[in-house]
């Protein structure tokens, strides 16, 4: 059951060939848990179902890095082995692979990337007692930065009021100055559930502050497939900038294919790093061209990781995307971002906690919360413009809080900000604070005292 | 041969009215129980406990819920997850705004507070029939989750919209553990059944099925249909209520509207429809099938394939053979697993003569 | 834009939604007047047929021709269904019946993603969907090209489908099955034939509802909800009648844009398109319970 096997080829093998298959690859941990220490993750990844264009790209990604760290000697001489379990994003799907995939044979589970809002709170409350890390990256409660609170969630890189914050400045930076946002008309596209109202305390802080009026329009579950409400009334206030937040295509092409019909421009939209990718563009064919997307991690091929993995890992024919187009594309860039981060988190715990060994979830918490991606860092890795510097502390469990932004043109996604665009560090960080210390009120939590 | 009538005899009223007449009936079900309260807990792995057992009780529980209203009295609803979610966010709100307020208590006014909301939902039932109530019944589905969504009294006006439950705590001890939570949700939903199973034999079961088979004919007889109809909307949602509580608590530790969606409803409908309509066995092994199925299937193909086929690829198989699998039961058994466990009883009775 | 155009707007998009709202539920109404199943499986059916029409395309087949080829598949399937799983199951309880769509829906969403893939594409019918010029600048409203299309699919459909059922024998057998079917038996109706020539209509609607639905929104798995939308449809409509799907469809579609614009949006703070419908459908049920065009139910007791 050893997963260091690859989907070659997913045509169809006649029942001789997968028993044999099959008896090998039961063999197979017997004699490799023999050769090299191993370091076992679950990933309870979504390839049916709504999302599967997005969890099948991302969790691809994440095994593509592991594939190469295993090609490549490991981390430090250790072996990464994983199990896959399908949630087709149902929580309660979620809950029963987190217990599943706890652990494997002696193995087990450290990180734990449910890849949905309501899986990870709905496992909060487990993390300490099991001893498993829920990274978050670029989804999830925006407080988990608050590592005070929650020292075994984190929200890497930038969480969602830190983007929302982010949103704004470059919409101000775009408009000539944030002064000239005074007047001005934003519209919140939203689907209307907790992932879609996320950013609104941050917007709704930000209006009065910068003196834009904040339009809020939710989009109705399960799919969001008409908007023609949504629009009618975005016609009538004739906003000067449409905030898209939205996830999956349902929601995102028909906004986009709703806006060209209503003639409104798709150069006054900006989205989500969640309405970003292009299963959400390219359905909407010429609609979408001029689209502002925000992008945490950023698509394209022209990166040192994209163009190593691709060499190595499906030059020998070991990737995990069944269609090699998708190498590039902005989910999978995101996927290799996450493991990338979580190979980093490895190797400093390893240097900490023993080089060559295998790492328990405390040792890997350390290791999340002492990560130090320096420029220069990145370089080597082949990371640099990919994800920006980020050093994250006991107390910040967030590291960055900046987006980049790229626009459609028809053909490919184009990265129009060469620099990170940052957020309003201090509010946020002052938001996040405040709603931390509420739930650990509310949870009879005790904050960690963090080293100064 | 073992499976016999014989040998059992009746001396009493209250043993003629037992819910198992015949001894090995009993005995089974007492093993069954002792299984279930003194080995499971301390055999059982924490998975199976969080991510099989526990689920299947609770959702068992909805089933039963859904069986009253459909099963016994045959009016379609496809509201139950909204009705569970009634049940969840009353228990939270309960234990968040009454100081000292105890669990079980918590539990049994949230179950009254759905009561009264699905007699309020359960109202068209009085005009309308058929799928036509059925869409009656979506409505307070998609009507309840919004409210609870956008109200935001009800989340505490936490920004988010997702609450952490409360932990349970009853006379100060505080059931945390997976075990000690699959002990109080077995205890719960045991006591549930055994109270569906008696209500379904008694007066109130009677009036529930004559409404079922012919209301008019019911009413012409002199059963109250309004009063009937709404009890069983009432009490059916009384059982949503506490297994959404339950849920919420026991399960997956948070209290959210998009847990409660309408394809849980659409969930616990199937559950009865394939387990069984109008049996209390058949809400078990339906919960058994639509939620089971799926996960050993999972498990199964990966066991036997090993990671030599896409992953995406054999996902969508299994969803493909889930499907068949319905099918198939189907077409084997119309009326559902339970009826095909009646079947299978009644051979063993003769066994091993074949008539 | 003045209050009137708003509202001319809101209308003619309600109307032009509505239209698309009944595509999905005509199928639905089709196996119903002919089997009493309630056919959970048209959602899927919608999206596999969509996947189907790109799918071949991404093959390398000419477009037209891959939209024919789906019209073969879903016919296939129509077949393959009524053998397979309605036939065994004659004179079942209704809701045993349906219970047995959903068993095959779970099949077909699983088919479609195992035979089509799970990535997202795009289904280009070559018609434009931005506002057309001179309606724009003449009245201030917007319609497009693509609007008007799929009225026209729509209308073309309800009247071949209308002609059929009144005029040809094959309509008026249907319309028999639908009464009786022990009856329509013993006059020598082939029930079996007309059921599998039901179910391949009722697939051919779905691929056209998922073709153009797909135009607007991308061919993806959430398609499936779109079985959810048809439920009010057919409520008001009637699950019998084809005219009662098309108004009942116009008229929610219309009703909902409505409220989500001058109540919902403002006032209740949005999203109401979520269970508006239903509330509507439901207020209609408690004037006229069997819908508009329903056939009254005489229940003898």
């Amino acid at each position: 059951m050893s997963d260091t096997g690859h989907p070659r080829n997913p045509a169809r093998r006649d029942a001789a060939r997968v028993l044999a298959v099959g008896a090998a690859a039961l063999a197979a941990p017997m004699l490799s848990a023999q050769a090299r220490p191993q370091q076992y993750i679950g990933l309870p990844s979504y390839r049916v179902g709504p999302f599967a264009a997005a969890g099948s790209a991302i969790f691809g990604g994440i095994i593509d890095v592991m594939t190469h760290v295993n090609m490549t000697g490991g981390i430090n001489g250790v072996e990464l082995v994983w199990q896959e379990c399908e949630t087709e994003y149902i929580p309660a799907r979620g809950i029963e692979c987190y217990h599943r995939l706890l652990t494997w044979g002696a193995h087990r589970n450290v990180i734990f990337e449910p890849l949905s809002t309501p899986m990870a709170y709905g496992l909060l409350g487990r993390l300490p007692a099991d001893r498993v890390v829920i990274p978050q990256f670029g989804f999830g409660r925006s407080d988990a930065a608050d590592g005070r609170v929650f020292p075994w969630l984190f929200a890497i890189m930038t969480n969602y009021w830190s983007g929302a914050s982010a949103m704004i400045n470059w919409i101000g930076a775009r408009e000539g100055g944030m002064e000239r946002l005074r007047g001005k008309t934003i519209v919140h596209l939203y689907i209307d559930n907790a992932y879609g109202r996320e950013p609104l305390p941050v917007f709704r802080a930000l209006a009065p502050r910068l003196g834009f009026t904040l339009v809020e329009l939710p989009v109705a579950l399960p799919a969001g497939l008409e908007q023609g409400a949504q629009w009618t009334r975005i016609r009538r206030e004739n906003p000067d900038w449409v905030i898209l937040w939205g996830f999956g295509p349902g929601m995102n092409s028909t906004a986009l294919t709703s806006a060209a019909r209503m003639g409104y421009p798709r150069e006054k939209m900006l989205g989500i790093w969640w309405a970003g990718a292009e299963d959400d563009v390219v359905p909407a064919g010429p609609a979408a061209t001029g689209y502002f997307a925000t992008a945490i991690t950023p698509g394209g091929r022209d990166f040192g990781i994209v163009r190593e993995i691709e060499r190595v890992v499906y030059g020998a024919g070991r990737g995990n995307l069944a269609d090699r187009a998708r190498i590039g594309s902005v989910y999978w860039n995101r996927g290799l971002a996450m493991g990338s981060m979580w190979m980093e988190a490895l190797r400093t715990a390893q240097a900490r906690f023993g080089r060559g060994q295998v790492m328990d979830g405390e040792q890997v918490r350390w290791g999340f919360e002492n990560i130090n991606l320096t420029d220069a860092r990145l370089r080597e890795l082949g990371l640099h413009g990919l994800m920006p510097p980020m050093r994250l502390t006991c107390a910040d469990h967030e590291g960055a809080g900046v987006i980049k932004v790229m626009q459609w043109d028809g053909a490919r996604w184009n990265i129009v900000t060469p620099e990170w665009v940052s957020s309003d560090r201090a509010m946020v960080r002052s938001m996040v604070e405040e709603s931390a210390a509420r739930y650990a009120r509310e949870n009879n939590i005790t904050p960690r005292v963090c080293p100064a | 041969m073992f499976y016999r009538e014989t040998g059992n005899f009746r001396a009493s009223y209250a043993q003629d009215a037992r819910i198992f007449p015949l001894a090995l009936d009993r005995v089974a079900i007492l093993v069954l129980l002792a299984l279930a309260v003194l080995v499971v807990p301390s055999f059982a792995s924490n998975w199976l406990l969080m991510a099989i057992l526990i689920p299947w009780l609770i959702l068992s529980l909805a089933a039963i819920g859904q069986n009253i209203i459909t099963g016994y009295t045959g009016q379609l609803s496809i509201g139950s997850a909204g009705f569970m979610a009634v049940g969840a966010f009353a228990c939270f709100n309960f234990m968040l705004r009454i100081d000292g307020m105890p669990f079980l208590l918590a539990v049994l006014l949230a179950g009254l507070t759905t009561a009264l909301v699905g007699v309020a939902f359960g109202l068209p039932s009085l005009r309308v029939r058929g799928l036509y109530l059925a869409v009656a019944t979506l409505a307070a589905q998609f009507f309840i989750v919004w409210t609870l969504e956008n109200v935001g009294w009800f989340t505490n006006y936490d920004p988010a919209g997702v609450m952490t439950a409360q932990p349970m705590v009853i006379l100060g001890y505080h059931f945390a553990s997976p075990a000690e939570k699959y002990l109080l949700v077995l205890a719960i939903v045991a006591l549930l059944a055994l109270a569906a199973k008696n209500m379904a034999r008694s007066n109130i079961g009677r009036s529930w099925m004559a409404v079922r088979d012919m209301d008019v004919a019911a009413e012409v007889v002199g059963f109250r249909l309004m009063r009937t109809k709404l009890m069983a909307f009432a009490i059916s949602s009384f059982y949503c209520g506490v297994a959404g509580a339950l849920f919420a608590f026991a399960y997956l530790g948070t209290v959210e509207p998009s847990a409660f969606s309408i394809l849980l409803s659409f969930q616990t409908l199937f559950m009865v429809i394939i387990g069984g309509l109008a049996t209390i066995l058949g809400s078990f092994l339906g919960a058994g099938f639509i939620l089971l199925l799926p996960i050993f299937l999972a498990i199964f193909f990966d066991f036997v394939t090993g990671g030599v086929f896409d992953k995406a690829l054999l996902s969508a198989f299994e969803v493909l053979l889930f499907g068949a699998f319905i099918i198939f039961f189907l077409i084997v058994e119309p009326h559902g697993l339970a009826r095909l466990w009646q079947v299978a009883k009644e051979r063993l009775r003769l066994w091993p003569f074949p008539h | 834009m003045t209050p009137l155009q708003m509202f001319a707007e809101v209308v003619i998009g309600g109307l032009m939604t509505g239209l698309m709202y009944s595509l999905v539920a005509l199928g639905f109404v089709l196996i119903y007047k002919a089997s009493t199943a309630f056919n959970f499986a048209q959602g899927a059916m919608v999206f596999f047929g969509a996947a189907t029409v790109v799918g071949f395309a991404e093959l390398g087949v000419p477009f037209w021709f891959s939209v024919l080829l789906a019209v073969g598949v879903m016919i296939l399937l129509g077949v393959v269904t009524e053998r397979v799983v309605m036939r065994p199951l004659v004179g079942q309880h209704e809701i045993t019946l349906f219970m047995a769509t959903i068993g095959l829906a779970f099949v077909v969403e699983g088919l479609a993603q195992l035979l089509w893939g799970v990535e997202v594409r795009r289904m280009d019918l070559g018609i434009p969907d931005v506002p057309i010029e001179w309606i724009l600048t003449n009245t201030g409203l917007l319609i497009t090209q693509f609007d008007f299309f799929a009225a026209t699919v729509a209308a073309v459909l309800v009247g071949t489908l209308a002609v059929v059922f009144s005029r040809t024998k094959v309509g008026r057998g249907l319309r028999a099955v639908a009464d009786d079917h022990g009856a329509a038996l013993a006059t020598g109706i082939p029930l079996q034939r007309i059921w599998m020539m039901v179910w391949a209509v009722a697939g051919i609607i779905a691929l056209v509802a998922g073709m153009l639905w797909a135009s607007r929104a991308g061919v993806q798995f959430a398609l499936v909800f779109l079985a959810l939308k048809a439920l009010p449809v057919l409520i008001i409509g009637g699950f019998t009648s084809v005219p009662g799907v098309i108004v009942a469809g116009l008229l929610v579609g219309v009703a909902e844009r409505m409220f989500e614009v001058y109540v919902g949006s403002p006032i209740l703070g949005g999203g109401t398109e979520a269970w508006f419908p239903f509330i509507f459908a439901i207020l209609f049920l408690l004037v006229r319970p069997e819908g508009l065009f329903g056939e009254k139910i005489i229940r003898r007791v």
